[in-house]
């Protein structure tokens, strides 16, 4: 699924730039966490980001793991510094006021798919 | 050290929106060198999770970096409160850390449960009240 429909999907708001490379860009994968940690112990290159914490570390957590999509959900509204950062980091932001559950279920619905067999 | 490409970094303990910069550094100046994804990526999780540690625990301190044609060896050092129990710190789910920084998105006792699973190597020298050096070597 292309970055571009899952922002149609979600009724979301893009607040990086758009790139048309990057609203083509194909993701197949996603993560959801509000915990940076977990993020960085168990997500994989090209995973979609799916969050509700809001602050700088959630773009550098991104920029380590090459995560090309971050979702910030529940209505959360990341500062101008954060946006910045990730658009020279070359990863998209979107803005959600769904809740995390919501948009996990609609892009599930839609094919998207998270890991598993984690702690085995 | 022969043969290696020295970097040093001065992590600043007051701001941690600004943790992380010297990780990034890093991940970007492999990339140019053509170190293989795959290690840059262990790199890269294990210099930040050690970053992010001075920053929360440490009120900041000293990483220096060592590159090599085959291995990449970090050495941070803090002269923070140092680790009463390294045996029960690299447990996954073990943490000192404030409800503040869990708030933040850390300190939920995985730090260095990562820096270990991501490195190949970690020796962690530490002393209550005088602070902790951590030693990660990653091959590639």
């Amino acid at each position: 699924m292309k970055v571009g429909e899952i922002r149609t999907l979600l009724g979301a708001t893009l607040l990086t730039e758009e790139v048309e490379e990057i609203m083509e860009h194909v993701i197949k994968n996603a993560y959801a966490s509000d915990l940076m940690s977990e993020v960085l112990a168990n997500t994989h290159e090209n995973d979609v980001l799916i969050t509700g914490l809001n602050n700088m570390q959630v773009i550098r957590t991104s920029e380590m793991m090459d995560i090309p999509l971050i979702i910030f959900v529940r209505g959360k509204k990341p500062s101008e510094e954060m946006v910045r950062m990730a658009q020279m980091k070359g990863i998209c932001v979107l803005a959600s006021s769904q809740s995390m559950f919501n948009c996990c279920g609609i892009l599930y619905e839609a094919g998207i798919r998270g890991g598993t067999g984690y702690g085995e | 050290m022969e043969n290696s490409v020295h970097l040093h970094y001065d992590v600043d303990g007051d701001d941690f929106t600004r943790a992380g910069e010297a990780s990034s550094d890093v991940k970007h100046k492999l990339k140019k060198l053509n170190v293989p994804a795959d290690a840059i990526r262990r790199i890269a999780i294990a210099m930040y999770e050690g970053e992010i540690n001075m920053v929360v625990h440490a009120n900041g301190g000293v990483i220096d970096v060592y590159i090599y044609a085959d291995k990449l060896t970090m050495i941070l050092n803090d002269v923070g409160p140092g680790i009463q129990d390294v045996s029960l710190a690299i447990q996954e789910g073990w943490s000192t850390a404030s409800p503040e920084v869990r708030e933040l998105g850390f300190g939920a006792g995985m730090g260095l449960p990562n820096m270990k699973r991501s490195s190949d190597e970690m020796n962690i020298e530490t002393e209550v009240g005088v602070g902790t050096k951590i030693t990660m070597t990653v091959y590639y």
